[in-house]
Parts: C-alpha cells; sequence; structure tokens
C-alpha cells in the first residue's frame, strides 16, 4: 500500500475506496439493461438463423456486459486499493480461462473419441 | 533477533517502532474481494462442469422443453433493479441518511427475494414435471450451478436483513458503513455471476 493511500485512509477510515456516483450508477443501469435486452431478443426472435453465430454474438454481449458491471458497480480500477485488487482480478481470470478451456477441450475431445462405432473393434488389440 | 543486531552500537533496524497507524477495517475491503475471487473460482469449476456434463440429457428433457426464457428475463430484471436499488442505497449512506438508507435496503431486498421465488418457482415447476437432478448430468449440474448462485443471493438476504437491525440499532458507524460496502461488493458480484448464468446456461441452450 502507498503512501498515498494512508495519506487518504486517514480521512475516511475505508481507504479512499470509490463509491460511485448517482451518474456512474445510472449509465451501468441503463448499459446493463440494454446489454441483457439485445441478447435476449437475437435468442427469442432468432434473427440470426446461424446458432453458432448467435451463440458468439450472446457471448460477446455477456464479456462487455461483465466489464460494465465491473466498472459501474463494482468500481473496479487499477488505483484501488493499490492495484491489488485488479492484480487478483486478473490472476483469477486467467484461472478462470484456464478450468474452462481446459475442462471443454479436454471433454470434448474425450467424448469425440469415446463415440461408439467410431472404432472398429475388430482392429482392437 | 540476530546477536549482531544486539550487540552492535548502531542497532540495524530490522522494524519500524513506530506502527503506523492501520485505520481499523483499513484492509477489509482487499480481503473481501480476494474472498470475492476464490468464489468466483468455484463458479468457474460449475460453469465448466455444465459446460462439460450439458449436453447429456439421458434421453430425458432438454434445455428447450424446460426453460421458460420469458421467466429468465423477468428474472434477470428483478436481480438488475436490485443491483442499482443497491447502489442507491451507498449513494444515501455516503450522505449520511439512515432513513433512505433503510428504505433502499428494503426496496433491494424485496427484489432479492422477488428472484428467489421466481427461482424457486422454476425449480419447482421442473421437478414437478419430472425433471430433478437425479434426471441427468445436465439436471445435476444445472441444478448444482443456478442452485449455488440461488443460495448465495439467500445468503446476502440474510446479511441485508442483519445488516438493516445493525443500521436501525446503531446507525451509519463506519464499522456498519464498512460491512454495508463488503454487502454491496458481494451483491454486485452475484449479479456478475448472473450474467454468465443467463448467457451460458439459458440462452445457449436455448440454442442447442
Amino acid at each position: 500500500m502507498s503512501a498515498h493511500d494512508h495519506a487518504e485512509g486517514h480521512g475516511h477510515a475505508h481507504g479512499g475506496a470509490a463509491h460511485g456516483s448517482l451518474r456512474g450508477y445510472l449509465i451501468g443501469f441503463i448499459l446493463s439493461v440494454i446489454l441483457t435486452a439485445i441478447p435476449f431478443w437475437l435468442v427469442m426472435s432468432g434473427v440470426i438463423d446461424d446458432k453458432q453465430a448467435t451463440a458468439i454474438v450472446i457471448m460477446a454481449f455477456a464479456v462487455v456486459q461483465i466489464v460494465v458491471h465491473m466498472v459501474f458497480f463494482l468500481h473496479m480500477n487499477t488505483a484501488s486499493e493499490g492495484g491489488w485488487s485488479m492484480l487478483a482480478l486478473i490472476f483469477t481470470l486467467i484461472l478462470v480461462v484456464i478450468v474452462l478451456t481446459g475442462s471443454l477441450w479436454v471433454m470434448y475431445h474425450l467424448n469425440a473419441n469415446m463415440m461408439p462405432g467410431l472404432h472398429d473393434m475388430r482392429e482392437m488389440p | 533477533m540476530t546477536s549482531t543486531a544486539i550487540t552492535a552500537d548502531t542497532e540495524p533496524v530490522f522494524h519500524l517502532e513506530e506502527e503506523h497507524a492501520h485505520a481499523e477495517g483499513g484492509s477489509t475491503m482487499l480481503g473481501f474481494w480476494l474472498y470475492l475471487m476464490s468464489d468466483c473460482l468455484i463458479f468457474a469449476m460449475l460453469f465448466a462442469a455444465y459446460g462439460v456434463l450439458g449436453g447429456n440429457y439421458a434421453a430425458g428433457p432438454a434445455p428447450k422443453d424446460l426453460f421458460d426464457l420469458d421467466l429468465v428475463a423477468v428474472n434477470t430484471a428483478m436481480l438488475l433493479f436490485s443491483s442499482i436499488t443497491y447502489g442507491f442505497a451507498m449513494l444515501t449512506m455516503d450522505k449520511g441518511r439512515v432513513a433512505a438508507t433503510q428504505a433502499w435496503l428494503a426496496v433491494t431486498m424485496l427484489f432479492g427475494l422477488a428472484f428467489l421465488s421466481i427461482e424457486l418457482y422454476e425449480f419447482a415447476h421442473m421437478i414437478h414435471e419430472g425433471a430433478t437432478p437425479q434426471r441427468s448430468a445436465f439436471l445435476s449440474s444445472f441444478f448444482t450451478l443456478v442452485g449455488t448462485h440461488g443460495l448465495h443471493v439467500t445468503f446476502g438476504i440474510v446479511w441485508m436483513v442483519t445488516l438493516m437491525i445493525q443500521v436501525a440499532r446503531y446507525g451509519l458507524i463506519e464499522a456498519n458503513r464498512r460491512r454495508l460496502m463488503c454487502l454491496s461488493m458481494f451483491w454486485h458480484f452475484l449479479d456478475v455471476v448472473w450474467i454468465g448464468v443467463f448467457t451460458f446456461v439459458y440462452l445457449m441452450g436455448m440454442l442447442r
């Protein structure tokens, strides 16, 4: 923690954590409503014929909305808690990506290779 | 500590004699953030399990037979409204207005309860149709993931009631402000997890 943080910490005991403003919360809320409504509309109306394309688009909306929540509701920035909360977040995100992609990748190939009828049993030793 | 430190004329300083003042609870926010990150890992595991098992219906019902997107949309709205009302509670807390803070917390709690009620109705409906957690790997992982989120919301509401009693009794003292800020992080974090749930489980389930 830097001296700067402590200087602020004496004024407010909560160490200068950002609280956000009415404007910030409202912007975050309006963005969230838009970013929630569009994916629901895309899936419910089926505007995009290609299902895979729809899936990619709604995933992109989810990622943007998570960032919006982080910034406007959780007040994440590189300066809060002397940068440690951002560091913890980045570390967690790396682990999450490894867990998700690793699990899906390995188990997809496991399923694909264990599919009955894929291998001829006579070729087995 | 070492012999040189004791015998030397000019003792090397290994620690600052005058500990600079740490405000009480000064590290609570960071500590609570680290807890949320570990919680995030729990949800990552459950998402991974659902991602792997989500297609294994065991000839049972598929997402299309079970999910009602209108209901999920209402549910999502409830959680989103509760997020903004909690934000209003934090803003009124900053101004030191006890009654307004309590009122916004109560509104947040009602939205949270509405979310839980809708989710429980959905679960009851599914179980009534025979789509129990034991039916297929898809349903096991679905109930575990969504149920864990619902459990978090439940504990968030319990926490909120506790803090409302605390604020009613002791006012917006420093400790209560800190607790309310922790719950704020917890509550907004649950909304972030829900973004993942409605995207990966419900919307992409309907696309399968």
